[in-house]
């Protein structure tokens, strides 16, 4: 039987084609100013896939031939028209729902979003694995001996496998940054054991599976029992993760729906889905390892989980410490007469919704002749590069805001530091305390500036890991207690005054 | 294709993938996930094959499905993509040096 792809080599070359046309999309993001050229690339890129396959695989209702053999040139047949409405409201129905969200989604849901997303990818290549299972002539993956092909059926098992972790893992995910479940990790007794035990499992299945004598369309269950078993892993493998970890979570999660991309390329050997793969299989993985970098955890240590389950305890019986208050009048008066500020926003910043009237604040202090810059730690949003987002949103030109290890040594230099929604991020305790749970996390040297503002709701909450902060107590640290929005408003009057 | 060929398109893929990744700047690693949401729904190709192939009708309804939800994220993925995309903008020159730059949006 021929192979349901590539029968004309322009197929091949379209698909090549669209295959570059996403590594240029990637390209394009090197800098917002070839962006947005780059993710037209990408549209291109998906609509060639798209109609290629459209008119490679047109829908033809069968005269004469069996069941399970696909028609390609020489058989008659006619155009299925139904079957290619059907198909179009598949695209419209999904389309359009994927466009208003798109639309309406507010960009501290960012996060929420991406992980839906994956799910939905992860889902796709379940089903379009167990299509192919269930009919191996449509994608010529069928042997002679009526078995499907052994190096496709580990394949096909492998993108469902990888699929499926990623469906339930993004679901869970999602439920955890929407606030639909807690961020506190759920630690299941001897945890590791049945995962590490699930994971061999669907390994041995698999093999098994790649072994056996009767693998014909549909037969054979130890498909669908790896498929179970692999949805229960991607749950039991993200339930024990903390919130704080979600932004790696969701990296990885990212990672793993481009491998199983790429593992149905394999079954399918197709050249856009293969380099789709890699390219996103990559881009996830790198993405972890640098949210990994920021938070000073190893990968292995984010994976296992339970991060954030008692770390609490540890900061609560100590004593009063003297801090200094300062009032919005004092904090515009010394932001007036400074020369260079830099803004530190965490994640606070973002749910107070301050990021709009900090951009009035900057905008008041410019006019001042005062030199604004804005430092990003890259743990700052809840995903890679949120915050980044968020004040791009506020209307911050984007060379205003600085990456941590390019704006650092600045704060020697700097008049004013003002930490507003962030907390850990500025810990010296990283630098220090070799006993803190954050020791070794990258943060930033405010401590060197001539003054810092701090911007917080109350002295009695503390950041993310749950540590005491020094820099509260310091004799330039100057504490503003309230609400962040609130706060920046005041600032705004005191300094239009 | 055989086998080799393909893994050597995949191999090499993996390090494209590499060196093109670590160029992307980090203001824009959320587009960046974004972006490669959007294009790993190049699944799609595999949805479209099962539900266009004649044969099993269960594996025509599976396929129907995939594209749906592949489409959300075609649609999806691009559209949030280019909205983040648009918002960042540089630094308008002129603007330090009037004090009432308010008025421009």
């Amino acid at each position: 039987m021929e192979p349901a792809v590539a029968v004309n080599p322009w197929v091949a070359v379209a698909y090549l084609a669209s295959g570059v046309l996403f590594i240029l999309a990637l390209r394009g993001l090197s800098s917002p100013a070839t962006s947005r050229t780059g993710n037209r690339f990408g549209m291109i890129g998906m609509l060639i896939a798209v109609v290629t396959t459209l008119v490679t695989h047109f829908p033809m209702t069968q005269l004469a031939l069996g069941p399970d053999q696909a028609c390609f040139d020489n058989c008659s047949a006619s155009p299925n028209w139904s079957l290619v409405g059907e198909i179009f409201v598949a695209i419209i129905i999904g389309g359009t729902i994927g466009f208003v969200t798109a639309r309406k989604i507010q960009m501290t849901a960012m996060p929420q979003l991406v992980a839906a997303f994956h799910s939905l990818v992860g889902m796709a290549a379940v089903l379009v694995a167990i299509a192919a299972f269930l009919n191996p002539g449509a994608f010529g993956i069928l042997g002679g001996d009526g078995n499907i092909l052994t190096v496709s059926r580990i394949e096909m098992s492998l993108g469902a496998a990888i699929g499926a972790i990623t469906f339930s893992g993004s679901v869970i995910a999602f439920a955890k940054l929407n606030g639909n479940m807690s961020g506190a990790p759920i630690i299941l007794p001897a945890r590791h054991v049945i995962n590490l035990g699930t994971l061999a499992a669907i390994l041995v299945l698999t093999g098994l599976f790649a072994a056996s004598q009767h693998a014909g369309p549909g037969e054979n269950n130890l498909f669908w029992v790896a498929c179970a078993l692999s949805f229960a892993i991607g749950f039991l493998l993200i339930i024990p993760i903390g919130g704080a970890d979600m932004p790696v979570v969701v990296s990885m999660l990212n990672s793993y729906s481009g491998w199983a991309a790429a593992a149905m390329g394999f079954t399918l050997h197709n050249t856009a889905m293969i380099i789709t793969g890699a390219l996103v299989g990559s881009s996830g993985a790198i993405l972890s390892y640098i949210m990994c970098r920021a938070m000073n955890r190893s990968f292995v240590s984010v994976i296992a989980g339970g991060f954030g389950a008692a770390s609490s305890a540890g900061g609560e019986a100590k004593e009063q410490r003297p801090y200094k208050r300062g009032s919005a009048e004092d904090a515009a008066f010394l932001l007036k007469e400074a020369e260079n500020v830099i803004i530190i926003p965490g994640y606070g910043m973002a749910v107070a919704q301050a990021q709009h009237v900090l951009r009035e604040m900057a905008d008041q202090l410019k006019a001042h002749g005062v030199n604004v810059k804005y430092a990003i730690h890259p743990v700052a949003g809840r995903m890679p590069g949120h915050m980044n987002v968020l004040l791009a949103e506020a209307n911050v030109p984007y060379d205003e805001v600085f990456e941590l290890e390019d704006i650092n040594h600045e704060f020697a230099q700097c008049d004013v530091a003002f930490i507003i929604g962030a907390n850990d991020v500025v810990n010296p305790a990283a630098k220090t305390d070799k006993s803190s749970p954050i020791y070794g996390m990258p943060v930033f040297d405010v401590e060197k500036a001539k003054t810092i503002m701090f911007i917080k709701r109350s002295m009695s909450g503390v950041g993310y890991s749950g540590v005491d902060n020094d820099v509260f107590y310091l004799d330039q640290t100057m504490m503003l207690l309230s609400d962040a929005k609130k706060m920046v408003e005041e600032i705004n009057k005191a300094l239009a005054d | 294709m055989d086998f080799i060929s393909i893994l050597s398109i995949f191999v090499l893929a993996c390090f494209v993938g590499y060196y093109v990744v670590w160029s992307v700047t980090p203001a824009l690693h959320t587009p960046l996930m974004s972006v490669t949401n959007a294009i790993s729904s190049v699944i799609v190709v595999g949805a479209l094959i099962a539900s266009a192939a004649a044969g099993s009708s269960s594996s025509k309804w599976f396929g129907l499905v995939a594209v749906a939800l592949a489409s959300v994220n075609i649609f999806g993925g691009f559209a949030v993509t280019a909205r983040m995309l648009a918002m960042y903008k540089k630094k308008e020159r002129p603007a330090p040096k009037t004090p009432e730059s308010g008025g421009a949006k």
